[in-house]
């Protein structure tokens, strides 16, 4: 049996009070070890800054394993669940407080956060993903990067900027026009 | 066209609704989403992407989803009327279905988000300039946990429609915001669901991006007589069904 999915509609631009939530981008408590920022600005085709794009990261934790704790919503402090979500603010900037993920076992991937973006105007949301610069042999190695024209692999390569708790990575989303960031079409799976 | 009213003046919701009738004769899009660039919605103008999408096997990562639990949710958070001190005004309803993947198998202990309106079509948010009144017993956001058959169920108010300014006298065709997870990061899923019978549905770029009939009607809910409860809320029925390759959640022991 196969059903026809349930078509995708815009997340308008009212989610704010429907989506995000309290230390929704805090994947680890201020002061961690080892923690990052994540951030960057969301931009539309003419390089204006998009206001009302809602951002969600999904990733393994730095020992290379993925999460299955509850609690994104309603954080304790202790538990690494994985998962962030993000609005823009009004310059079009968005910041996460992570950890780098580690390698996952047997994956032919190199580490990366997974995002799924949402925005008024955007009638289906977009996939796209984080890597990191360190891993050089992993992403040489990566399926999806080593394929992609080096200017557009580019685009998936967070960039270290440092910010006053620590280390930062600077992953910025192009929707449109010159470096726009590469979408991804997800095929696939365990079945 | 009509004979009967030859001295009518075209507006600017005839040339959307020319744009939307000459989109739907275009060749449905895959799985009846809707494509992004679509020129009657103009927002999409500068934010739908120009490359086309990559398309690449899902990682290990990818066929995951987040796990949500008891304690991201509250009970009352399914229940949108009372959230407040007070009832909200307005018609109040029973909005249930089944979260599915594509294989017909339910969506168990996920995570399901709505956002709406109020009765009077208004957002309790500060962009929204619909002078209309805000409620002040109505948020209008509401979250819940699938449960082992893959039923969700909210307890709201049927939401107003509203204008937007999308082009001149745009308006909504009522709906309710749903947000949903599945078993892989790949089923990701923020939707609409309206209600039967609304006269605005093709006037409204949004609803019509959607361009194939048959997919079109599995964003309207059922009015359905035996959730209805009885001296006390009308039952609208709506499945959910998410595209992309579900999974089975890893043992975390052995990744
Ligand atoms: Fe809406």
């Amino acid at each position: 049996m196969t059903l026809d999915p349930s078509p995708s509609q815009t997340v308008g631009p009212f989610f704010a009070f429907g989506l995000p939530f309290d230390g929704g981008g805090d994947l680890v408590p201020p002061g961690t070890a080892g923690a990052i920022s994540l951030h960057g600005t969301v931009r539309d085709g003419a390089g204006a800054p998009v206001p009302d794009a809602l951002l969600e990261f999904w990733q393994a934790g730095p020992d290379g394993r993925i999460p299955s704790r509850a609690g994104s919503l309603a954080r304790d402090g202790r538990s690494f669940t994985g998962f962030a979500r993000v609005p823009t603010d009004r310059s079009g900037d968005y910041t996460v407080r992570t950890l780098r993920p580690g390698p996952i076992a047997h994956s032919p991937e190199a580490p990366h956060l997974a995002v799924t973006v949402f925005a008024r105007g955007l009638l289906h949301h977009l996939f796209t993903r984080v890597y990191f610069p360190n891993h050089v042999e992993a992403n040489a190695a990566d399926p999806l990067l080593s394929a992609l024209p080096e200017e557009r692999a580019a685009t998936l390569m967070a960039v270290p900027d440092g910010w006053f708790g620590g280390p930062g990575y600077r992953f910025d989303v192009r929707l449109q026009g010159p470096g726009e960031t590469v979408f991804l079409d997800l095929i696939g799976g365990s079945e | 066209m009509s004979p009967a009213a030859p001295e009518r003046r075209r507006t600017e919701q005839d040339e959307v609704t020319d744009a939307i009738r000459a989109a739907a004769a275009v060749d449905p899009q895959r799985g009846g989403h809707p494509d992004r660039a679509y020129a009657p919605y103009r927002s999409t103008g500068l934010r739908a992407p120009s490359q086309p999408l990559v398309v690449a096997p899902a990682s290990l990562l990818e066929q995951t989803a987040p796990v949500f639990g008891a304690k991201d949710v509250r009970p009352t958070d399914a229940d949108l009327t009372v959230h407040s001190t007070g009832e909200p005004l307005g018609e109040r309803i029973v909005v249930t279905g089944r979260v599915l993947d594509r294989d017909g198998r339910p969506v168990r202990n996920q995570l399901v988000e709505v956002w709406q309106a109020n009765a009077s079509g208004r957002y309790a948010h500060d962009g929204d300039r619909h002078p209309a009144p805000l409620d002040p017993h109505f948020t209008g956001g509401g979250r819940c946990l699938t449960d082992d058959d893959g039923r969700y169920r909210f307890v709201t108010i049927k939401p107003g429609a509203y204008p937007w300014r999308n082009h001149h006298n745009a308006w909504r065709p009522a709906h309710i915001h749903f947000s949903l997870f599945g078993t892989a990061f790949t089923q990701r899923l923020v939707t609409q669901m309206y209600f039967p019978g609304d006269q605005l549905f093709h006037l409204d770029p949004i609803f019509s991006s959607v361009t194939d009939e048959k997919a079109q009607q599995r964003l309207i809910a059922t009015y359905d007589h035996d959730t209805t409860v009885a001296e006390w809320a009308l039952g609208y029925q709506w499945d959910i069904v998410l595209d992309g390759p579900g999974a089975t959640p890893p043992d975390p022991d052995e990744v």
